[in-house]
């Protein structure tokens, strides 16, 4: 999780720097940010869209969009948490392009009940790691974030996959702090019931 | 406290954000709640599982092709 800032400390984020220089012109700059994060809003993509085609589209497309409005981008926030944003939107975009009909959004499926109240009480020991190899286990951890509707995901992949802070979760998808917050106890819990199907074992019970 | 507002609080206490007082309360919860010590640790393992296997990773070439594919599109965008 990550860690309280010290008062006093706080020092100015190399990215600062970058942008200044990809702002006035220097290519190398900008080529360098797109190193640092490219991997990252790649991986935001496809948690949000679940399609690689899609997330490779996003990538290119939140990066071209990032160059092309550079001078409006203020530094009240991190650059990445900026990116992260765009990507996101771009990606809910694609979402919702695909779903013809049915809208996608940071605000639909607050209703679902589902996960909010556990019902699964079973230990997971040995860990998941010990029972299966890395690809099974690949393969169940991608079913069971595919299950998750699509506000949940993000928001689980950006605070606990990516390790954005609840603020910059909340700045990168437009939400309040509280809804970040119970979005991400929801996602939680949701991910720990349908992942207990296959990790979990009652006392006494054969691994 | 009971098991709702025991989960009310789970997020604060994974972010080490429990006020003293409260905190105080929660671990009476869970010395006497085997459900939520459950809860707390395989939501925990939850979020580790994903933290550990990185399942959408990009290979080196996809990442080379990308990465060109954005430099070019930028590139030509400021002409
Ligand atoms: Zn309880």
């Amino acid at each position: 999780m990550p860690a309280i800032q010290s008062p006093g400390t706080e020092e100015i984020h190399p990215d600062v720097a970058l942008v200044e220089r990809a702002k006035s012109g220097d290519t190398a700059a900008f080529e360098q940010l797109v190193r640092q994060y490219e991997r990252q809003i790649f991986r935001v993509a496809q948690h949000i869209t679940q399609n690689r085609e899609d997330a490779e589209d996003i990538t290119q497309d939140a990066f071209l969009k990032a160059y092309e409005k550079l001078d409006q981008f203020q530094g009240n926030s991190k650059f990445s948490t900026w990116l992260v944003r765009i990507a996101v939107n771009e990606s809910l975009m694609r979402l919702r392009k695909r779903k013809t009909s049915k809208t996608v959004s940071m605000d639909e499926d607050v209703q679902t009940e589902e996960g909010s109240i556990p019902r699964d009480f079973a230990e997971w020991r040995p860990n998941p790691e010990q029972i299966f190899d890395q690809n099974e286990l690949g393969d169940i951890l991608r079913k069971t974030i595919q299950g998750l509707p699509p506000g949940f995901r993000t928001v689980f992949t950006l605070r606990d996959i990516e390790n954005l802070s609840t603020e910059e979760t909340a700045e990168a998808l437009g939400l309040s702090v509280p809804a970040v917050k119970s979005r991400l106890l929801r996602a939680r819990l949701q991910l720990r019931e349908r992942l207990s199907r296959y990790f979990g074992h009652k006392e006494g019970q054969p691994a | 406290m009971n098991c709702t507002d025991f989960l009310s609080q789970l997020t604060d206490y994974f972010d080490g954000q429990i006020p003293p007082e409260l905190l105080e309360e929660v671990r009476a919860h869970l010395g006497e709640c085997s459900h939520c010590r459950v809860v707390l640790n395989t939501t925990r393992q939850t979020i580790e599982v994903y933290r550990g296997n990185e399942i959408y990773d990009i290979s080196d070439d996809l990442r080379e092709r990308l990465h060109s594919a954005i430099m070019t599109k930028c590139l030509a965008s400021k002409t």
